[in-house]
């Protein structure tokens, strides 16, 4: 591991101070992605700054009646939380099938958005990888694509060799979750604080696949805000994966079903959270059968991008995803609510 | 809280390895000790203070063997680095049999006969511990059908909560139960 100084500031305006003015100077949370991609050099900062202490760890009321939740708040405090637990079971579920316990009492909520990709090349040095060493190529193309990317590709780009090209998915549940909710996020940074909305946070890898969201430099996450849902209104996240329990999500979904409305996310299948606003727009007003919702993914995914691989490829996630969205939203619109 | 620093960065990819003065209170002792800011709790743990109860499995935060108990909550000292939990209380499965007396948990798998090789077992008991704690402070899991009501400890919810802890051997048939008797079910 490269050696790195370390930093503790007295705020949160000094810690990001000290990180806006080193190039190569990074925050450091819960640490549980952080550390390993230390470890396993593919991030080699000169200073690690640490807020894990600084941000507030308090979920407190709104005056709109949602939640504000500081950024130090742990992922197992945020799912053990009661008004979370009944207002919002969309984030509470997705929290739990997120990682283990273990990993939960350290992980963040001003971390975890900002988890790097679980790409098996972006997080092994030897191979090519634009995201870890920009122009080097993808390595995923034609490899083991199974947990990559299928919507929000460059259709142009699926090259293994072409210096912008990026599969990769972003590996957060609890993403998926906040995306669903309209989220909202607080941001300090060099030049002041701004608010966001957390469906704005994370980007396509685009034309830079080195970068994950809209951060700059030295902007530091303080709070994440849950406006309130709709009176009535019901939430879900159900996850997909390889085996019952601490395995990342081949895709998943989050959804809310209010009055007239049928709010989805998508997880596993982009370089971001997916909020599926095709699907929410062909069925906005009308009646949310199965064909209707069927129908509405199928739009969604008109544009997706299967990639093949030596593995098989990840075509699968094209049928497994919309079957995935039916029975969520079957599940929140058969129940009657307590 | 004042601002603390240790190092100043290399200029040019020369960084020299940076000292941090750290104080950890680990199975009920004080201890002061100059670490490397690159040293995981985990390292600490076992290359400075000589307590090889946490094992090294993947040091990567997969296999759950290096669980300790990190201000009262199951953690994993491999993805922890010691700079920045200066000033925490640990426990490790040693620190657990306090005047030579066996946790409830260790006689569980004792009695249960919950481990084969025994590489695995003192991060199972710790996350043990935790997952009790976390069962009695109401924490709903995966497993929980209903998130607002107080978890039971099934098997499938045992098994949930522990799924962050691998057993190579496969022990853990015996697992679930000790973790269930050790709650007071069985």
């Amino acid at each position: 591991m490269k050696p790195f100084a370390f930093a503790r500031p007295a705020d949160v305006a000094e810690a990001v101070r000290t990180v806006a003015a080193e190039p190569d100077a990074v925050f450091l949370g819960g640490g549980t992605n952080l550390v390993d991609l230390l470890k396993l050099g593919v991030a080699r900062p000169d200073r690690v700054v640490d807020v894990r202490r600084l941000t507030s760890r308090e979920i407190t009321d709104t005056a709109d009646g949602g939640l504000r939740i500081g950024a130090a708040v742990t992922n197992s405090e945020l799912a053990a939380d009661r008004r979370v637990r009944e207002r919002y079971p969309v984030l509470a579920q997705a929290l739990l099938a997120g990682a283990t316990g273990q990993l939960r009492n350290l992980a963040t909520v001003g971390g975890n958005p900002l988890q790097r990709t679980r790409c098996v090349y972006f997080t092994d040095v030897s191979t090519p990888c634009n995201k870890r060493e920009p122009g080097t190529g993808c390595s995923a193309v034609g490899g083991y694509t199974r947990y990559h990317a299928v919507l929000g590709v460059d259709a142009a780009l699926p090259d293994a060799s072409a210096p912008k090209t990026c599969i990769a998915t972003h590996p957060s549940d609890m993403a998926v979750a906040l995306a669903v909710l309209d989220a909202q996020v607080q941001v300090l940074g060099p030049g002041g604080a701004r608010t966001m909305p957390f469906g704005e946070l994370h980007r396509l890898p685009g034309d830079d696949p080195t970068r994950d969201t809209v951060l700059e430099h030295g902007e530091l996450i303080t709070a994440v805000d849950l406006p309130p849902l709709p009176a009535g209104a019901r939430s879900a996240y159900r996850k997909v994966r390889d085996r019952a329990s601490y395995a990342f999500a081949l895709v998943s979904v989050a959804a809310v079903v209010a009055d007239g409305e049928v709010r989805l996310a998508l997880g596993g299948v982009a370089h971001k959270p997916w909020r599926a606003t095709r699907a929410e727009e062909v069925l906005a007003g009308g009646p949310v059968t199965e064909h209707a919702v069927r129908h509405a993914m199928d739009v969604e995914l008109t544009a997706a991008q299967p990639q093949p691989g030596i593995d098989g490829g990840n075509g699968f996630k094209i049928p497994l995803v919309t079957r995935t969205v039916v029975a969520t939203v079957r599940d929140l619109t058969s129940e009657v609510p307590a | 809280m004042p601002a603390i620093g240790f190092g100043t960065p290399g200029a040019g990819g020369t960084a020299a390895s940076v000292d941090a003065d750290i104080t950890l209170t680990v199975d009920g002792e004080q201890q002061r000790l100059t670490v490397d800011t690159r040293t995981t709790l985990l390292d600490t743990l076992r290359e400075r203070l000589g307590n090889a109860s946490p094992k090294k499995g993947c040091d990567h935060g997969q296999c759950g063997a290096c669980t300790v108990l990190l201000d009262g909550d199951r953690a994993l000292s491999c993805l922890a680095l010691a700079v920045a939990h200066d000033g925490a209380e640990i426990t490790t499965a040693d620190g657990l049999a306090a005047g030579g007396e066996l946790h409830p948990v260790q006689q569980a798998f004792l009695d249960r006969d919950a481990f084969q090789c025994g590489y695995c077992t003192p991060g199972q008991i710790c996350s043990a511990v935790g997952v009790l704690d976390e069962v009695r402070r109401g924490w709903p899991s995966h497993a929980s059908e209903d998130l607002t009501a107080d978890p039971e400890l099934t098997h499938d919810e045992v098994a949930e909560r522990m799924s962050g802890n691998l057993c190579r051997c496969g022990a853990y048939a015996n697992i679930v139960p000790a973790v269930q008797q050790a709650g007071g079910m069985a």
